[in-house]
């Protein structure tokens, strides 16, 4: 890992417009940084701005939201001064990011081969068509997914919901993003897919040095797969740990979310639920 | 309470469930693990009457379900399903959603007894008039649990009742199904893809493949360890505590 941080945010607020006229606080100041070759993981629960953060980074908020930040970088780039062009060139390209439902994020009226060759033509204009054909069958392979020839020829319906977020996948990856941002990448995924998702997005990272923001709502997968892991409450980090040291969590909210996950060591008693203090939104509730 | 026999269902050409048996005791809760495409959640469908080709033996209650008429089974049997998004009328009250099993089968009383449900599962009061747009994820599937106790049924069919939820709503959810099932007497089937859900909620579980069973154990096998077939291993493995 280089020093050098790939992300670096400071102080990010974002706010979208109230009907009485005001402004709510979705997210309120938030300060966080990913070295290349990182794999950051940011839980908490619907709502807590877990997604809107790295929305920020990308340049792909609601046009209605409101965005402030005192420094918001990606490798030396000053976002907050960039032009719409120049973040444009960077999505897709230097940034990419990988979403929760492939049922929706995937073109319904056109063959998932298709789709991916079209990340190839964009990112690479001089290949011919039978090169970008090739490489887009081999990015299929590379995401472990079988015959992919036949699959080329499918579109988004015809295949599965875990096939469909493999071909996500091989779309983003088809440019060899710097920066990987995977929103709930494996939620609709069963456990057994979700473990060979898991390990192409490593392979991602370690094998070309990327960096990896992964956001979920899942405690366990964020501590088994990531190396840090920051926790958000309405709108604001509440704990910063490393993954592998998950179990000592000191912030309640950490505490009480690690608490009611159900074991297969269960003795069916009631699950502990969690008991919300108000002085966790504040800046002061912070232990 | 219930009895499954070699049923097997199909789609057209496909045979989407193959061969499944397994019983329920009255009180007792059963789960159903594997992955997506495996027939669990059509296994309860089909229970419920709501898939017409299939052959094989399913009663409930003593009543078949291949002979038994709609009301009749709809009294004795409920399903919760996964998504309280797509499962609840967008236009209706709550209120008027937890009624209508009780309107459609001319119950008396039913906004009186649609208001105690509703408290039941933690709405009370003006929680009834509002739509389910104006409640959270886990407000819609407590509405969705008191539309199926509605008729008073003895089997409830959870089809992933908690993975669309937050952790820590989902703790909630699967309390207040624990606490309804030791109250009212309930059976339940839970389907649900996440191993520790059912090790919490359930006696005994069946896994399944490719439209199989490929193993029936109790609780104590599962947490010690004791699976036979490789596949459940990965189950199980892949389910692993932090």
């Amino acid at each position: 890992m280089s020093d050098k941080p790939l992300v670096d945010v400071e102080n990010l607020h974002i706010a979208f417009p109230r009907e009485d006229g005001g402004w709510h606080e979705a997210v309120r100041g938030v300060s966080f940084s990913l070295l290349a070759r990182e794999k950051l993981g940011i839980v908490g629960e619907s709502g807590s701005g877990k997604s809107l953060s790295s929305r920020a980074l990308l340049g792909v908020l609601p046009e209605h939201a409101r965005m402030s930040a005192d420094r918001l970088r990606f490798d030396g780039i000053d976002l907050l001064q960039a032009s719409p062009r120049e973040r444009r060139k960077l999505r897709g390209g230097r940034m990419s990011m990988i979403l929760q439902d492939p049922k929706f994020s995937l073109n319904p009226v056109l063959k998932v081969g298709r789709q991916i060759m079209e990340a190839f033509r964009i990112g690479y204009p001089a290949l011919s068509g039978a090169e970008t054909r090739r490489r887009a069958i081999d990015m299929l392979e590379a995401v472990h997914i079988r015959s992919p020839e036949r699959v080329m020829d499918l579109y988004p319906h015809q295949i599965s919901g875990g096939m469909g977020q493999r071909v996500m996948i091989a779309m983003m990856m088809a440019r060899e993003p710097e920066l990987l941002v995977a929103d709930e990448p494996t939620s609709a995924l069963d456990v057994t897919v979700r473990t060979q998702v898991l390990s192409i997005m490593d392979e991602l990272v370690t094998r070309r040095g990327a960096g990896l923001i992964l956001i979920s709502h899942d405690l366990k997968l964020v501590s088994r797969f990531c190396n840090r892991v920051l926790v958000m409450y309405a709108g604001r980090i509440v704990e910063s740990l490393r993954a592998d040291e998950m179990h000592n969590a000191r912030h309640p909210y950490t505490r009480g979310l690690l608490a009611c996950l159900p074991s297969i060591q269960s003795t069916g008693d009631p699950l502990p639920v969690l008991q919300r203090e108000a002085g966790w939104a504040n800046p002061e509730g912070q232990p | 309470m219930i009895r499954v026999e070699n049923l097997n269902v199909t789609f057209g050409a496909a045979t989407v469930v193959r061969d499944v048996s397994f019983s329920v005791a009255a009180g007792e809760s059963f789960g159903l693990v594997g992955e997506s495409g495996s027939g669990k959640s059509t296994v309860l469908r089909t229970m419920m009457g709501l898939n017409r080709s299939w052959n094989g033996t399913i009663e409930i209650e003593g009543a078949p379900v291949k002979s038994t008429g709609r009301k009749d089974l709809a009294r004795r049997a409920q399903m919760v399903f996964q998504d309280p998004y797509a499962s609840l009328h967008p236009r209706f009250v709550i209120a008027r959603t937890v009624a209508e099993p009780m309107r459609i089968n001319g119950i008396d009383n039913s906004e009186q007894r649609a208001r105690e449900l509703l408290e039941m599962v933690g709405l009370p009061g003006a929680f009834g008039f509002r739509f389910p747009h104006e409640l959270s994820g886990g407000q819609r599937q407590r509405v969705a649990i008191a539309r199926a106790l509605a008729l008073s049924p003895k089997v409830l069919l959870l089809d992933e009742p908690t993975s669309a939820l937050d952790v820590s709503i989902q703790a909630e959810v699967l309390n207040l199904l624990s606490r309804l099932r030791r109250d009212l007497g309930l059976t339940f089937v839970i389907v649900s893809h996440d191993l520790a859900v059912i090790a919490h909620m359930c006696d005994r579980l069946a896994v399944m493949r490719d439209a199989r069973i490929v193993e029936t154990l109790d609780r104590r096998q599962l947490q010690e360890g004791r699976l036979v077939e490789d596949y459940s291993r990965e189950l199980l493995a892949a389910s692993g505590d932090v």
